[in-house]
């Protein structure tokens, strides 16, 4: 079965959706990246979703399920690039992701992530 | 064909009532100086509407409806478009068909005066043509009235809803008038059209020129915001007016996590400090 790559960058884990997600699809990329967190100890995830141009309930929850979890194993995510009509549709369906951070571009969410779990590293850094 | 007394009377007579028909017209405020006649050729319209009555008959009256009196229909069209332009209402533009019925009248009964059944069937078949054709004019004004009332409003969404860039990645978002499911619809959609083409991480929505702000806008500014969120940047509100602010409260609606600001000065304060910029005057930089 086809299956979204999921690259590793540092301590970050970078997945990149660039083909028409179907729901089995999407189940997998949580299992998978659920994996990956646990394998690696990645410290964040950026989920880049500028490919996708059409979402539906079950996607919109999908994402908001990757944040959820991520958060569990200590990643904190980002959704970068959504597409206005994404966002328009997500807002319609009820969907506002509470909790979930966003970014307007991948070079943007890089430099949440890096900021967020940055802050951490910068206490301990200091109290050294 | 029993009903033609009176379209032989139009025939014969067209120069006549045409005649008498513009001296009506004129009594009824159509002639020199007259508003709705003022730079038109209501004298020639009043000429070719006669005479394409007078074509499109075919043994009686002509029947506005028949495929025979598509140039008459046509005309009238016109007739009530160009009335309709120029501010004229739907009784004017009904006056100016139904006051052909006098001079017409008049001229059966010069020639059938003595002939009651021959009077009244010329003066039967007459009114149920004028009286269509007057209905068909109301219809079409009200259709022209439409067609203008909706370009207008189409034409006021687009100017209402400017984004304009304030500074490096702040957009503002001046929002005139008030926000229905459709506006806020295409303010959405421009606005997250324009953060992606500029890559903006602020955009600052303006509702000083938003009348009154209810339960439903409200909720349109809640969406329109939290699909900003979505996108990856920020929101403000600003322009939110004392009285506004006290009708949020009491309606119970809850703005919680969203930033506002009373003016759109202070959401650039805001939006600038974020991003990291700091605004300071010359005179004071250069005496520190």
């Amino acid at each position: 079965m086809e299956r979204i790559p999921i690259l590793r960058i540092g301590e970050f884990l970078l997945v990149t959706i660039q083909v028409d997600m179907h729901d089995q699809m999407a189940l997998a990329l949580q299992e998978d990246l659920t994996e990956r967190i646990d394998k690696t100890g990645a410290k964040g995830v950026l989920l880049d979703i500028s490919a996708l141009d059409m979402v539906d309930s079950f996607i919109g929850r999908m994402i908001s399920n990757i944040s959820s979890v991520s958060r569990i194993l200590s990643a904190s995510t980002v959704v970068v690039g959504m597409q206005p009509a994404v966002a328009i549709t997500l807002v319609e369906l009820g969907l506002n992701l509470p909790g979930v951070l966003t970014a307007l571009d991948a070079e943007r969410g890089m430099a949440l992530l890096r900021k967020n779990i940055g802050a951490g590293v910068d206490d301990a850094g200091d109290a050294q | 064909m029993a009903a033609n007394y009176a379209i032989d009377i139009l025939k014969s007579n067209e120069a006549d009532i045409l005649r008498d028909w513009l001296l009506d017209l004129q009594a009824g405020g159509w002639g020199e100086g007259g508003r709705f006649s003022q730079g038109s050729d209501w004298q020639g319209q009043a000429k070719e509407l006669l005479r394409l009555i007078v074509n499109s008959a075919r043994g009686g009256m002509p029947d506005i409806d028949s495929p025979d009196a598509a140039p008459l229909r046509e005309f009238l069209q016109d007739l009530s478009r160009s009335l309709a332009a120029r501010g004229a209402t739907s009784t004017q533009t009904a006056t100016f068909v139904f006051s052909l019925k006098k001079p017409i009248f008049t001229r059966l009964r010069q020639a059938y005066g003595d002939d009651a059944q021959k009077l009244a069937e010329g003066i039967w078949s007459t009114t149920e043509m004028i009286d269509k054709m007057g209905l068909y004019t109301v219809a079409s004004f009200q259709q022209s009235r439409e067609a203008i009332i909706a370009r207008q409003q189409e034409e006021m969404l687009e100017l209402s809803t400017p984004v304009v860039k304030l500074w490096e990645g702040v957009l503002a978002l001046p929002m005139i008038g008030t926000l229905d499911s459709s506006r806020t619809q295409i303010v959405m959609e421009s606005l997250l059209q324009r953060i992606v083409e500029t890559g903006s991480e602020t955009a600052i929505i303006d509702i000083t020129g938003v009348p009154t702000v209810d339960t439903l806008v409200a909720q349109h500014l809640l969406k329109t915001v939290t699909a900003i969120r979505l996108m990856g940047a920020d929101a403000i509100i600003s322009g939110i007016r004392p009285q506004i602010a006290q009708t949020i409260v009491h309606l119970g609606i809850d703005l919680q996590g969203i930033t506002t600001k009373a003016s759109l000065a202070d959401a650039l304060t805001l939006a600038m400090k974020r991003t990291g910029f700091a605004v300071t005057r010359s005179a004071a930089a250069t005496g520190g």
